[in-house]
């Protein structure tokens, strides 16, 4: 009983830290959180739905459920090169991080789009 | 001349069939018929251009006895009268006048002919080539003949006579000029009917010694004749007569012409032997109808010169029919003719003998002078059915006709006597090995009952029957054939052999249990007996057999798979039933719509999580040029996200990838001048 309850307060306080640590973040890598787990979630509904009714057109599943998760890994990688954190990211100005963000995704949803028949 | 018409007509003969027989020798010959005369008004409907061709249409028409129309007359007259009265007109124009002349007998004026004599004889006078001669010489002869003009004689006719034979050859044929060494038959010919015109013009006796070289001249182009197997005789043409008279029909006629009309007007005779003359006149009947205007031209007016010379005139032996039935009690009707259809003198047709056959005996056929026909009316009694090569001999009452006519020596005909045969004694029976005949039951041809008969493998066939001809001899049928078909149409036949006198065949079915492919069943019986002689050939089926054969082991032949039946080849085919893939069992429609609003849903959260972060526009750059870049570069990217869209709805990719390549130096141009200059003021900030 009480070492529940330990581990309840324990990990209730680790939240907290978490939560704390989380507000300092610069705004812009939250933007980018944001949108990482928009497309996650995005994703998860779709395959929920193919659970649901079967994966008959399975190119448009793959589709979506790429394009979701294909564009969550490029913001990923913006967030990383955008970081000041980043030692190795330095010399990279993020304007620079943004465009190639862009472009990937441009072609991401071309083949996407391809593909979505 | 020799081209004057033959008399009277006479009945006109039946067309019958020219059989090509067995043997090549055994040919008959028709004389010319009704058929000619439809096929002359045919051949020479059309309009004529040259006096040439009209010549040749009035000649042929006037020989056949066909009626020509009356504006032809007219227009032809006409055109002599022109040709005549001009003095331009060349020897080959004034040549062809007069001999339309000739056949219309039209009106032409005094002034003419003198003009027209003159002309001819000073064209005799100077003339060089053979053709100038042949039309010069024939020019004045028509003359003569026509009465237009009397007492005309040619001046030197010794000299123009000695000028032609100068021309000729040691091998009878005629030289064209002197000029040129190549010679030709149909030259012969022309150079033969001008010095016959030479004779009959000249005032005193041409020099029997040139009338001697000249027949020797004929006896000698004589040597040069060809042959067919059938008797014909032909002159073959030069290829080298460089006016196109090359074809034999063209020289054969040619000569004939020659010779009839310089025998006509020489003493003596030509030594010509007399089956020479028959064989041209066979050639020429053997053409049959002409396809084109001169064959037809030649061919008449060589057998209108034949019809009656002073060489010998052929008469042709020909049968209105070769198949006589026995049952109709047809008699054998044989008729000699001249080669027009005219009758013959008084003769005597006698039945030398039969080839093959010696049973027919020589005998003599009788007159019928109300028909013009030889018959011969003891068929029936001595002769049986089948094919025979008859051959005749023909006999002059008077023997002086024998010279003046040619006839063949031995005439050799095939004829086919028909009958009914009889069919007689038919028994067909099944056999057993152990009992001997089971059942044996009698045919009868005539009536219509059918024998019912069963068998099993063991068991035999046998079939029977005699063939018997009217006059009671035995008959050997072409065909003897006995068919046994299964009620699954498959059919099997066999020959039935004979034996003498019987036709008998034996079925072992032991031995044909392999063939039959073990089919058990019900079999009908088939006979076919034919023969082209046997009037009353038959096929017919017979009766019904049950045959029980054993069961058939595991690698029996099967028998052939038999034709469908034709007509449903087009009739309409099975319906063929296409399986498709059972489509995908799809969501309704509802849920669809439902998760479609659930993907909507982490957006709007998206939105309003960067609502609540606070987010502003306010790095928005405000000096113009950059806002626009800034404003440019939005647009860009929303076009090109636009651009995806329709991809998917409606574009494909060539057309997607070649707006994108637009787009895209667009959007990378706009991209860079927004982004270095974020870029640049964000640094300015920093170091400031």
């Amino acid at each position: 009983m009480g070492r529940s309850s330990s581990t309840v307060k324990e990990t209730q306080a680790l939240f907290q830290s978490l939560r704390s640590a989380y507000a300092a973040t610069p705004n812009n890598l939250k933007i980018i959180d944001l949108y990482v787990g928009f497309a996650v979630l995005t994703a998860v509904i779709q395959v929920v739905y193919m659970a649901v009714v079967g994966s008959f057109p399975f190119n448009s599943f793959l589709s979506g459920v790429l394009s979701c998760i294909g564009t969550a890994v490029l913001a990923v990688c913006l967030r990383i090169q955008v970081n000041k954190d980043n030692k190795e990211f330095k010399d990279v100005a993020p304007e620079r991080a943004f465009a190639d963000f862009i472009l990937c995704n441009l072609v991401l949803h071309l083949v996407i789009m391809n593909f979505l028949g | 001349m020799a081209r004057s018409l033959s008399g009277f007509l006479a009945p006109i003969v039946a067309v019958a069939l020219i059989c090509c027989s067995f043997a090549a020798a055994a040919s008959i010959f028709q004389p010319i018929s009704e058929s000619h005369r439809s096929a002359a008004i045919e051949t020479f409907a059309r309009s004529y251009g040259s006096l040439e061709e009209t010549y040749e249409a009035l000649q042929t028409f006037d020989v056949l006895g066909v009626e020509r129309k009356p504006d032809v007359g007219t227009a032809a007259c006409q055109s002599v009268s022109q040709t005549l009265a001009s003095s331009s007109s060349t020897l080959k124009d004034i040549f062809y006048a007069l001999k339309v002349n000739g056949v219309l007998k039209c009106e032409v004026d005094t002034d003419s002919v003198e003009g027209i004599v003159s002309t001819l004889q000073t064209a005799v006078g100077s003339a060089s080539s053979l053709l100038e001669f042949y039309h010069s010489i024939g020019g004045l002869v028509l003359v003569k003949n026509q009465a237009l003009k009397d007492d005309l004689y040619l001046a030197d006719a010794e000299g123009v006579f000695r000028s032609i034979k100068a021309l000729s050859q040691s091998d009878g044929r005629w030289r064209y000029s002197s000029s040129n060494p190549e010679s030709s038959t149909y030259a012969a010919g022309s150079a033969l009917e001008a010095l016959a015109g030479v004779i009959s013009l000249s005032s005193s006796e041409i020099d029997q010694s040139l009338i001697g070289t000249t027949k020797n001249d004929i006896l000698k182009l004589f040597e040069r004749v060809e042959k067919y197997d059938d008797g014909a005789v032909y002159f073959d043409g030069e290829e080298s007569d460089a006016h196109g008279n090359q074809g034999p029909i063209t020289s054969t006629w040619s000569v004939v012409t020659g010779i009839t009309s310089f025998a006509a007007v020489t003493s003596g005779n030509l030594n010509l032997p007399g089956e020479k003359i028959l064989g041209l006149a066979k050639f020429f009947l053997g053409v049959g109808i002409p396809g084109d205007a001169k064959d037809f031209f030649n061919q008449v007016d060589s057998l209108a010169c034949l019809e009656n010379n002073r060489v010998a005139i052929p008469l042709i032996l020909s049968l209105p029919a070769t198949v006589n039935s026995l049952t109709r009690k047809d008699t054998l009707k044989v008729k000699v003719s001249t080669v027009l259809g005219s009758d013959a003198p008084p003769l005597k047709i006698k039945l030398v003998r039969a080839k093959d056959t010696p049973a027919i005996e020589s005998q003599e056929l009788k007159f019928d002078s109300a028909n013009k026909v030889h018959v011969l009316d003891t068929l029936e009694k001595s002769v049986d059915v089948g094919n025979y090569i008859f051959v005749f001999e023909i006999v002059f009452n008077d023997p002086e006709h024998k010279k003046a006519y040619a006839v063949e020596s031995k005439t050799e005909v095939p004829i086919f006597l028909t009958g009914a045969v009889k069919v007689g004694n038919a028994k067909i029976a099944v056999l057993d090995s152990d009992l001997g005949s089971i059942e044996t039951q009698n045919l009868d041809f005539a009536g219509e009952n059918l024998v019912s008969l069963g068998a099993n493998h063991l068991q035999k066939l046998k079939l029977r029957f005699q063939l018997t001809t009217p006059l009671g001899h035995p008959f050997k049928p072409h065909q003897a054939i006995l068919k046994l078909t299964h009620e699954s149409k498959v059919d099997h036949v066999f020959v039935v052999g004979n034996t003498g006198k019987q036709f008998e065949i034996v079925l072992d079915f032991l031995g044909l249990v392999d063939k039959f492919y073990y089919l058990s069943g019900k079999y009908e019986i088939q006979l076919t007996v034919g023969d082209a002689v046997m009037e009353n050939s038959f096929f017919r089926v017979i009766g019904h057999l049950d045959l029980d054969l054993p069961e058939a082991p595991e690698k029996a032949p099967r028998p052939p798979v038999q034709p469908a039946d034709a007509y449903s080849r087009y009739g309409p085919k099975a319906e063929i039933a296409h399986i498709f893939r059972a489509p995908e069992k799809r969501p309704p429609q509802e849920l669809s719509l439902a998760f479609l609003g659930l993907t909507v849903l982490p957006l709007l959260g998206f939105i309003i999580g960067l609502l609540r972060l606070g987010v502003n526009l306010k790095n928005f750059p405000s000096a113009a040029a950059p806002a626009a870049f800034a404003a440019l570069f939005h647009v860009g990217i929303g076009s090109v996200l636009l651009l995806y869209v329709f991809f998917w709805l409606k574009l494909d990719l060539f057309t997607t990838l070649k707006i994108l390549g637009f787009l895209g130096v667009f959007l990378l141009f706009v991209g860079h001048r927004t982004l270095s200059h974020l870029a640049s003021t964000s640094s300015k900030v920093k170091s400031a």
